[in-house]
């Protein structure tokens, strides 16, 4: 969590300079993301993420350099060789995928990954991550509907920050909680505080214990906060109250998880200070090296269109 | 060698892929039980059971998304679109997504699905049962667009779509399904994407076209040999990447080209195939690039008189024959 966050405030520098072109922040969701890989197992689970993924792009094993390589369009970038956007692309050594910037279309093809594994007779679990925006989108109502009918192994993990870049939760839909929807699916939707870890770990075991004993979907909702604007190119305060932007931030999921271990003993003041001097140094090192690193060239554009087209395919 | 309609040849196919592959599987509306609205599916859910043939619900979108999904897992689905004018919400997963997969991830994932789309009119099917639907798809680099004609075409294509690594969509029209007959061979046989073919060879003109157009074309083709005009018929046969050495070599060769398809004809594959034949064959041209198609009106209205009137017909094209051969 803390390496995401100085990796991720690095990358917003980054755009400040004029070097990385975009970039959508996790900051505010890191617990949710974290806790809900670690109740997962990357060695055969499908994750489907979406832009703001960037902590479980981390938690699922993606170096500094791989991630910034992405922001600063570099040849070897591993997702998408810098053809998208950052985050956006296919991992090459976890089933990690993001096709496009088209909100809630991953949700129909996670229903899609979980039907095979269904019919390979695999307990592998699929994880579709979405935001609050995203669930007005009718792929998300297909996906839903469709994975009740299947009883399809999936997990609908929506990280509601209650703002689609400025339109509010209350012009997004009718009621308080989303998780409510899933009972019109057959299936079980449970709202939990996404700044909790252990909450977001529980949730997340019982949703995969679930699909993998073949009883179906489970729509997860976590409440977390959005503490930066949408992207590097949105000024949150058109928008946020002074009151409601206080008020986000003290809900910090890095500062929450530090307070609650110091409070148990489980780590003191100096050993958190010494997890942030090496993440922050993990960052700097990886930005030298990257920023070095050549644009992804033109010769490489004309690759992997179709089979045959050029590069490995 | 048997006798059978397009529909006999596309179940066969599917059939006999389903048979060879444990990966293919069949999603769409009423593919199950009903056996597809053409029947296309007929027999197949009994054979292969609900886990390969399956009945989704009614969301073009899911469709095409699920079915990219589990591509990307392994399978090799066919989608079914049950008719090509529904298929607009599923142009998002199609255009949007499954086109880009390849691309997009640098090739580490690959999307090798299969939708078939039952296309066109002339079946008394109004605005809504009557569309073309190939440009959007044939302007989409990523994407293979074909649109087989005869028996023996439909089932060598459909068979390379569901065998290629990267998604097809099959155009089947309608009006073809139990009108057009003719020879499949019972053994196993493909045709490569991207290879127009000449259904009939001539020496005045040539006629480029394809689906349903192609028959009226080989019809009026005949007509004008009764008055001493020899017509060659080029069936493009894969509408993206269309066979540009096959269009230039016959339009070079015969000096005259004319494009007959039942797509309105602003920006549509008779413009492609214009803009081919005008960069590649310019000195070779005895008469102007001449297209037929129906008139810049949304195809197509359910009145029979105003569908025919609407629809190219063979004594259209024997017209639009006969002007250009007479130049």
């Amino acid at each position: 969590m803390v390496l995401s966050r100085y990796l991720d405030e690095r990358v917003w520098l980054l755009n400040r300079q004029g070097k990385a072109a975009i970039a959508a922040s996790a900051q505010g969701h890191e617990a949710a993301q974290v806790a809900c890989v670690e109740a997962t197992d990357p060695s055969k689970d499908h994750y489907l993420i979406y832009y703001r993924q960037f902590t479980a792009m981390i938690a699922l094993g993606t170096e500094p350099e791989e991630m910034l390589r992405g922001f600063l369009a570099k040849e070897d970038d591993p997702m998408s060789a810098s053809r998208q956007f950052p985050l956006h692309g296919a991992h090459p050594r976890v089933d990690l995928f993001n096709f496009s910037n088209v909100i809630a279309t991953q949700l129909p093809q996670a229903a899609g990954v979980a039907l095979a594994d269904k019919l390979k007779g695999s307990d592998a679990v699929t994880i579709v991550y979405f935001g609050d925006g995203a669930s007005s989108q009718g792929d998300t109502h297909e996906a839903m509907n469709f994975a009740g009918v299947q009883k399809l192994p999936v997990i609908f993990f929506c990280e509601n920050n209650r703002y689609a870049i400025s339109v509010p939760q209350s012009k997004q839909m009718g009621i308080d909680s989303l998780a409510s929807r899933a009972a019109g699916y057959g299936f079980p939707g449970i709202q939990i505080d996404g700044t909790d870890v252990a909450a977001v770990y529980e949730a997340t075991k019982a949703a995969v214990a679930r699909a993998r004993a073949g009883e179906g979907p489970t729509l997860i909702e976590a409440s977390v906060e959005r503490l930066l604007p949408h992207t590097t190119d949105d000024d949150h305060t058109r928008y946020r109250s002074a009151e409601d932007i206080v008020q986000m931030l003290k809900r910090d999921p890095v500062k929450i998880l530090s307070d609650l271990l110091k409070r148990r003993d489980l780590i003191t003041e100096s050993e958190d200070e010494v997890i942030h001097s090496e993440a922050k140094t993990r960052v700097n090192e990886a930005t030298d090296t990257v920023d070095a690193e050549s644009y992804a060239s033109v010769e490489t554009m004309f690759d992997h269109v179709t089979e045959g087209s050029g590069g490995n395919s | 060698m048997p006798e059978q309609t397009v529909i006999e040849a596309v179940r066969d196919t599917m059939r006999a892929e389903m048979r060879r592959d444990d990966s293919v599987i069949l999603l769409g509306e009423d593919v199950g039980s009903r056996g597809g609205v053409f029947l296309a599916s007929d027999g197949l859910v009994e054979e292969f059971g609900e886990n390969r043939v399956i009945d989704t619900p009614l969301a073009e979108s899911l469709i095409c998304g699920v079915a990219l999904g589990a591509a990307v897992n392994g399978m090799r689905p066919i989608a079914e679109i049950q008719f090509a004018d529904f298929m607009w919400p599923a142009i998002n997963q199609l255009i949007g997504e499954a086109s880009k997969v390849r691309y997009g991830t640098n090739g580490v994932k690959t999307a090798p699905m299969t939708v078939r789309v039952p296309y066109g009119g002339g079946v008394r099917g109004g605005l809504y049962h009557s569309q073309s639907i190939e440009v959007l798809f044939a302007h989409t680099p990523g994407l293979s667009v074909v649109a087989p004609a005869t028996p023996y075409d439909a089932k060598g294509l459909l068979a390379t779509a569901i065998r290629t690594n990267d998604p097809v969509i099959v155009l089947e029209h309608k009006r073809t399904y139990r009108l057009v007959k003719g020879e499949v061979p019972a053994e196993d046989y493909t045709i490569p994407i991207g290879k127009a073919e000449i259904k009939r060879p001539g020496t005045d003109l040539t006629i480029f076209t394809y689906g349903l157009m192609l028959h009226y074309s080989l019809q009026a083709a005949e007509m004008a040999a009764a008055n001493g005009i020899d017509v060659e018929v080029l069936d493009l046969r894969t509408l993206r990447p269309l066979d540009a050495d096959a269009i230039a070599e016959s339009a070079s060769r015969t000096g005259k080209a004319l494009i007959v398809q039942e797509d309105t004809p602003a920006v549509s594959i008779s413009s492609e195939v214009a803009a081919i034949i005008g960069e590649r064959c310019f000195f070779d041209l005895d008469g102007p690039i001449t297209r037929l198609g129906p008139p810049e009106l949304p195809p197509m209205p359910f009145s029979p008189i105003q569908e025919a009137a609407f629809m190219p017909s063979p004594e259209k094209i024997l017209t639009a024959i006969t002007k250009l051969a007479e130049i």
